[in-house]
């Protein structure tokens, strides 16, 4: 690979300005109650300099070093999703007319453009299986609307935290596609490069310098550190026969014990889709919005059909979860619906691990799969 | 579910309670003006209406029973009504004053707190409604809000049953995008077993849910009793999480016994 332009550190205000100049809102992560969240920003300053983190089972910490970098993280609570699958959203509204006949609305959808700077590799994957998902298997307007206005800054991961474990699906820690820019930080400074035609004419903006190869190299190799680094990894071998033949394990019960039901797994996991949707009429009576909003395979209302749960216990929403996230994904999208981004071990208020998990279940059927 | 009267009539019934859960009818606001335009208040005393007899379609039930007056009352309130909704914790599971429940010294806390017992004429335990007569609907909360007030009453004027949300407190808190106080400050959160409905108000300001929802779908108290544990809480500490706004719900009562008996997964001692 050729060595990119390199952007100083004390220049990365410039590519700020230069999004905000072409009327981006630039949205970039912070430091807000005690984990890193994206939100909308506009000076360099905003950014986490020098925060690190510590992540295990159902912990996350922040830490503050003297480091000069501002990505010197592996990801917070929030992927991209919220962004472009809105957690709450009205979808239609309809409104009693005069003559009682009733009239129907599509609801507004956003469309402000949004440049996110600080993207992970990760959580790039998981755009892309949203996409899969939301524009071509159920062509969605919502979600195609926001996702068109979106332009993306990856920053390829250094810092993986111990929940990662994206070298395991093949997704990271350095971002292959999926962007329109992509930034290798140093401590001096970024190497830049362009994924799309965008990102091209962006990159030609910049006060970009000739790059030092030998320091390229450097950082290209941090990335392949932070890869050695990971301690996680998913069974080897054909997960979905795996997990579809062990649907009696013994492991669904046990992991149900621990497992409080909450779904805080699915709400953090990046390529999660499934959602509910109801009505809230007005108080008037005269008219209603109808509501999509983020569900969960742990909740009643998933598995209710005509009057019945069907998955009225955890260890059957948890196998649900884990043999579709894993299994039947296969068949539906061509891949693993995991990216590694470990979301679903941090947050999980009991420090739940999926691979650990799937370790017992596909255990006794390794051999037979290989 | 039947559709009901052109003006459907309500009333509001008050039993042994703070009051609270009827202002969600007055924070209304603009929009109380707006309901009585499609129901007509019968009975509602902190709105200054008073007609307890009056035959209504709902009769919205706030307070636990607490007295053998109260029991009387809401038999003749069931009776004159089509469909009676408890409105927050007290009604729906006996609330605050079922703490009194927990340790049979209803005497001698009586005696000890007011000037003249004598003229104190309660029952031994506080109960929930649902106790005592059918109850069609429940809304959780101590207090309820609006939102859940008015969506229940629109449910039921556009003639279908009104949603049972018995979800976690965290997929709304998820929603909202709110950082879980659990996992990044080790605070003991009730809300992976606690009913959504309050738009994970506590932990959007920072703070752990303390159950006021009662138990959601599910609940495995038992698994977070073990978490709280791991967070440094002592066996009287877990208790007193579940045994506050709802100790009389059974997921909750439970849970807390076993918490107190500090020998977690034996049965409870009642």
């Amino acid at each position: 690979m050729e060595t990119p332009g390199f952007l100083p550190m004390a220049r990365l205000q410039t590519l700020i300005d230069t999004l905000i100049d072409d009327g981006f809102r630039c949205v970039a992560p912070q430091v807000r109650d005690g984990a890193i969240l994206y939100d909308t920003l506009d000076k360099v300053k905003q950014l986490p300099k020098g925060v690190t983190q510590e992540q295990s089972n159902g912990r996350y910490r922040l830490h503050q070093t003297d480091s000069t970098r501002n990505f010197a993280w592996a990801n917070g609570p929030q992927a991209i999703k919220p962004l472009t699958f809105a957690p709450r959203e009205e979808l239609w509204y309809s409104e009693v007319k005069s003559d009682g006949s009733l009239k129907f609305y599509q609801a507004p959808t956003e469309t402000e453009p949004v440049a996110i700077l600080g993207v992970r590799a990760c959580d790039l994957a998981a755009l892309a299986l949203q996409d899969q998902h939301f524009q071509h298997s159920f062509p969605d307007p919502y979600y195609d609307a926001r996702r068109k206005r979106l332009l993306l800054i990856a920053v390829h991961c250094t810092h993986p935290a111990e929940t990662c474990f994206c070298a395991s699906t093949g997704d990271g820690p350095e971002a292959r596609s999926g962007y329109d820019l992509s930034l290798y930080e140093t401590d001096l400074g970024y190497f830049v490069t362009a994924g799309s035609l965008a990102g091209e004419m962006l990159l030609h903006r910049l006060p970009l310098e000739a790059g030092d190869a030998a320091l390229f190299a450097a950082a290209r190799g941090e990335t392949g550190a932070a890869a050695d680094a990971q301690q996680r990894q998913l069974p080897e071998g054909d997960l979905q026969a795996m997990l579809f033949g062990n649907l009696n394990h013994p492991q669904w019960q046990a992991v149900a014990e621990r497992c409080l039901s909450c779904g805080n797994c699915t709400q953090v996991c990046p390529t999660c889709f499934c959602h509910s949707e109801n009505s809230v009429p007005s108080i008037s009576g005269q008219s209603t919005a109808h509501e999509r909003q983020w569900d969960s395979c742990f909740s009643p209302g998933h598995s209710y059909i005509h009057g019945i749960t069907l998955r009225k216990d955890t260890a059957s929403r948890y196998r649900q979860w884990l043999t579709h996230k894993f299994g039947s994904w296969h068949e539906q999208y061509g891949r693993s619906g995991c990216v590694g981004c470990g979301r679903c071990i941090s947050w999980c208020p009991v420090g739940i691990d999926p691979t650990e998990e799937l370790a017992v279940i596909c255990k006794d059927s390794a051999g037979d799969s290989a | 579910m039947h559709n009901l009267e052109k003006k459907p009539r309500i009333a509001v019934h008050k039993f042994s309670s703070c009051d609270g859960c009827q202002l969600a009818f007055l924070n209304l606001g603009g929009d109380l003006l707006e309901l009585t335009r499609r129901v007509e208040i019968m009975h509602f005393l902190e709105a200054g209406l008073d007609a307890p007899e009056a035959e209504v379609d709902i009769a919205f039930v706030e307070g636990s029973l607490s007295t053998q007056d109260e029991i009387e009352r809401i038999r003749k309130v069931r009776e004159s009504s089509r469909y009676l909704i408890t409105i927050g914790a007290c009604a729906t599971a006996g609330g605050l004053q079922a703490l009194r429940n927990l340790d049979n010294q209803h005497e001698q806390w009586r005696d000890a707190i007011y000037a003249k017992p004598e003229f104190i004429k309660t029952l031994n335990h506080a109960r929930p409604i649902a106790d005592e007569v059918r109850v069609d609907f429940e809304l959780w909360g101590c207090p309820i809000n609006s939102r859940q007030l008015l969506a229940a009453i629109n449910s039921l004027l556009f003639g279908v049953p009104p949603i049972d949300d018995r979800d976690k407190v965290c997929l709304e808190c998820k929603r909202q995008q709110r950082v879980c106080v659990m996992v990044t400050e080790d605070k003991p959160c009730l809300g992976p077993v606690t009913r959504t409905g309050c738009g994970a108000l506590c932990p959007s300001f920072g703070r752990d849910c303390y159950g006021c929802y009662g138990p959601a779908d599910n609940p495995n108290t038992a698994s977070l009793s073990k978490r709280f544990a791991g967070l440094g809480l002592l066996p009287q500490a877990i208790a007193r999480r579940f045994l506050l706004i709802n100790s009389a719900a059974p997921a909750f009562h439970d849970a807390g016994l076993i918490a107190r008996s500090g020998v977690s997964g034996d049965d409870s001692d009642d």
